[in-house]
């Protein structure tokens, strides 16, 4: 084995290549960081396509915009948010070596994104039947329904992609719980659990962009 | 890594914070702002990210210039795609 | 052969160079250097045992494999005809092809590269041997650093495109039907976001590849190292700010064309001072010949006459009269495969030894080296005198008076298949028979030459220590080792 000479003890989890627990934390983060701005670049082309088109057509944009359901979206800000709030606990559970307060912030971190997917499906059941997904079935009475059926194309796209994250996000939870219960992390290792959160507070990053700009485009009291 | 381990306090500050801000930009996208109201709602979206950047994400406690870097370079770039493209868009009209 | 397009039908023709672009740029040039030498050289060469990464560098490599297999399956079930460019609506909404499949294929085969990209800039990054500091990198690790930055910024938003393109062609979502209200010109922005980019990605690594040959086969250090450096992360940052100049014919504002026209020769300065660099680095020095030279000598020269074409059509006057004729296949040609394929097979001749641990016959390769520089100019230059007199690229037909140069172009490609057959003849033959190598068979600098050929599983016997510059040709030199 191409070690130095005297192999001195180390944290089980280091893996050899790595020079000590250090260096494969600092790689370990950074390479997250990294694989988090691809996803930056990944959902701004979509944001990018809304962008033009809502410059485009306006009118439409505010149309679909008002079809949305306030409610819905409202209610899965504030429940990505308090999911953040649990994973960021957990993040801090593991730090500190409290192995059982991480299991539960772990489990009720996924039972907050579960809870936003369930009222995802609902919604989108609701569009479907309101024949709001685009296609030979999209019918819309508004200024503009033509281009509104762009607005709604994006609305599918972008959402549809960021619950596939979500659902990712909740399967990759799981197991980190799972690692959890078994003792795995602790105040030495706990590099998967912060990387977990990334993750999940970028998925949130991305519902706070999505919802001012697909729910609440423009409410006024005239409207 | 020495790990800041930052106090529940804080996140549940953050946390709460980010309610507000929820309510504030529903409540403000019932007002006619006219053309401010697209910029008031990303300016409020971008307080609500930075918040989760720095705090949740732990990027205010971290002592590595280069994560740093990694970031502001996403944003950039994702702003070179943006601004170029709508370049196009923008002065098509022009002549 | 003919003007008449007796060899294949129209749809054929579609197929087959929509097909080959695809598989050339996704599935070969993109992948080549840094799979094939950045993974296996890039450890080594900052001293580290492996990169940081290993199993997201094997998934990598699944990725890749599964990829090959959707695009195997693309092209063996009728293949897509759409262009490599996918422009809609074409792609979306009048084909019946497979678009969907090989556009899956391309997905995937991104994500094998954003993760190449990911492990290499947290390698370079975070697993450099003690005193390997950034300024005493080999320029072949800052090449596919630069690269690695691109790959990542760049490939996602082609991936979200081409899912896009997906959707719409499953449900019908009309984000670049123009009859819906979509802008085809979206698409090509989107498109070309990437698309620009990934020719850095494919050039990059070929000239990291040329500056280490050069200066091994010049005996001497690479001349202007910082400015070699600078230009590598320019042309990286520079390389997304052009993307519209293919653009310029489609639809875009005539002031974002002159913007994206100036950007474009902005970006063109860095190359030129790596050509300008590399020549300097061979001015008084003591040149070998070797096989490995031979194709640097054709990369400088070819990538140069490549390079300076691309000025043309950066113009926005000509690219209005050579764009989409063959003046641009020869350009991109030029680059792509006189410049960055000439460094491919280069590199791979400059490490085989390192690589196999035997030698490959060195007269043959040269002889290769000659029949490809060759082959490749009789296929390519008479496409720049026939897009100039205005023949059309993607058309199964042309004009009779063009025939004679089309028949020049093909016979070149025959010499220049025999050029590139050869090497595949004798690597395989010398893992076998060839002069087995020793640790530093060319007498070259860099810590890959102070290991075994091949290194041990993890490059070397005791983590180096390096006290010494990059290219430290002509110094005496011991390899400290850590206690």
């Amino acid at each position: 084995m191409s070690h130095s000479p005297t192999v001195a003890p180390h944290n089980p989890a280091l893996q050899h290549h790595f020079a000590d627990m250090e260096q494969q934390q600092e790689a370990s983060m950074m390479g997250m960081w990294v694989f988090l701005i691809t996803e930056i670049m990944f959902f701004g082309g979509m944001f990018l396509a809304y962008m033009v088109y809502r410059y485009m057509y306006y009118a439409a944009f505010v149309a679909g915009s008002r079809a949305m359901d306030f409610w819905y979206g409202t209610i899965n800000t504030i429940v990505l948010i308090c999911s953040s709030l649990t994973m960021a606990l957990a993040v801090r559970a593991s730090q500190v070596g409290q192995r059982k307060a991480l299991v539960v912030l772990l489990i009720v971190t996924m039972l907050f994104g579960c809870a936003f997917m369930g009222i995802k499906a609902i919604e989108y059941t609701g569009h479907w039947r309101d024949h709001q997904f685009p296609g030979a079935n999209f019918h819309f009475d508004g200024p503009d329904p033509q281009h509104t059926e762009i607005f709604f194309s994006l609305y599918w796209a972008m959402t549809g992609f960021h619950a596939l994250h979500m659902l990712i996000g909740i399967v990759v939870v799981g197991f980190i719980a799972f690692y959890a219960w078994r003792g795995r992390y602790g105040p030495d290792y706990h590099n998967p659990v912060e990387n977990v959160g990334l993750y999940w507070h970028f998925v949130d990053i991305v519902w706070i962009y999505l919802y001012p700009l697909l729910y609440l485009i423009s409410h006024k009291h005239t409207g | 890594m020495s790990a800041h381990i930052v106090p529940k306090k804080t996140y549940i500050t953050v946390w709460a914070t980010l309610m507000i801000l929820t309510v504030v930009t529903a409540v403000v996208s019932r007002i006619d702002l006219g053309d401010l109201s697209a910029i008031v709602a990303l300016a409020i979206a971008s307080c609500k990210a930075l918040l989760v950047v720095l705090f949740f994400m732990g990027v205010k406690y971290i002592n590595q210039r280069m994560t740093i870097v990694v970031i502001v370079a996403g944003i950039f770039w994702l702003a070179i795609l943006m601004v170029l493209s709508m370049a196009d868009y923008g002065t098509r009209l022009w002549s | 052969m003919t003007p008449a397009g007796d060899l294949v039908q129209a749809d054929t023709y579609n197929k087959l160079f929509t097909m080959h672009g695809q598989v050339m740029v996704f599935f070969f040039l993109i992948p080549a250097v840094p799979a094939v030498l950045g993974n296996f050289l890039i450890p080594i060469m900052i001293g580290a045992k492996d990169l940081a990464f290993p199993r997201i560098n094997l998934l990598s490599w699944y990725l890749y494999i599964i990829c090959g297999c959707f695009m195997i399956y693309t092209i063996l079930t009728g293949g897509a005809d759409t262009g490599w460019t996918f422009y809609t609506p074409l792609s979306t909404s009048f084909l019946n092809t497979h678009v969907v499949t090989a556009a899956v294929a391309i997905f995937i085969a991104g994500f094998s590269s954003i993760l190449t990209g990911l492990n290499f800039i947290v390698t370079v990054h975070r697993m450099r041997a003690p005193g390997m500091t950034w300024s005493r990198l080999p320029l072949f690790v800052w090449a596919n650093y630069a690269t690695s930055i691109i790959q990542v910024l760049g490939t996602p938003v082609l991936a979200i495109t081409l899912a896009l393109v997906a959707l719409e062609r499953l449900f019908h979502f009309g984000i670049f039907d123009p009859q819906k209200g979509g802008d085809p010109l979206l698409f090509q922005h989107l498109f070309w976001f990437y698309s620009h980019p990934a020719v850095y990605i494919m050039i990059l690594p070929g000239m990291g590849v040329v500056s280490e040959i050069v200066a091994c086969f010049s005996r001497k250090r690479v001349f202007g190292y910082s400015f070699m450096t600078l230009a590598l992360i320019a042309i990286a940052v520079f390389g997304f700010l052009v993307w519209a100049h293919h653009m310029f014919v489609a639809g875009i504002s005539l002031y974002a064309g002159l913007a994206f026209s100036l950007l474009s020769y902005i970006v063109a300065v860095p190359s030129a001072i790596k050509v300008f660099n590399w020549t300097a680095t061979m001015y008084k020095g003591s040149i070998s010949y070797s096989t490995p030279m031979l194709y640097a000598f054709g990369f400088i020269g070819l990538f140069t006459m490549g390079g300076l074409t691309g000025l043309f059509v950066a113009a926005l006057g000509l690219d209005v009269h050579v764009t989409d004729t063959y003046f641009v296949i020869a350009h991109f040609h030029y680059i792509m495969v006189g410049g960055m394929v000439m460094a491919y097979i280069g590199g791979l001749h400059f490490w085989w030894p390192k690589i196999s641990g035997r030698m490959y016959p060195e007269g043959w390769g040269r002889l290769a080296a000659l029949i490809i520089f060759i082959g490749f100019n009789l296929t390519f230059f008479p496409q720049f005198v026939l897009g100039y007199l205005g023949m059309p690229r993607r058309y199964w037909q042309y004009s009779p008076e063009y025939q004679v140069l089309n028949v020049l172009s093909t016979a070149g490609s025959t010499i220049l298949a025999v050029g590139y057959v050869l090497p595949m003849i004798y690597f395989l033959w010398s893992m076998r028979y060839g002069k087995v190598a020793d640790e530093n068979p060319w007498g070259a600098a860099g810590l890959e030459w102070m290991t075994a050929s091949p290194p041990p599983t993890f490059n070397f016997d005791e983590t180096p220590e390096v006290t010494w510059e990059a290219y430290n040709y002509g110094e005496q030199k011991e390899v400290p080792v850590e206690p």
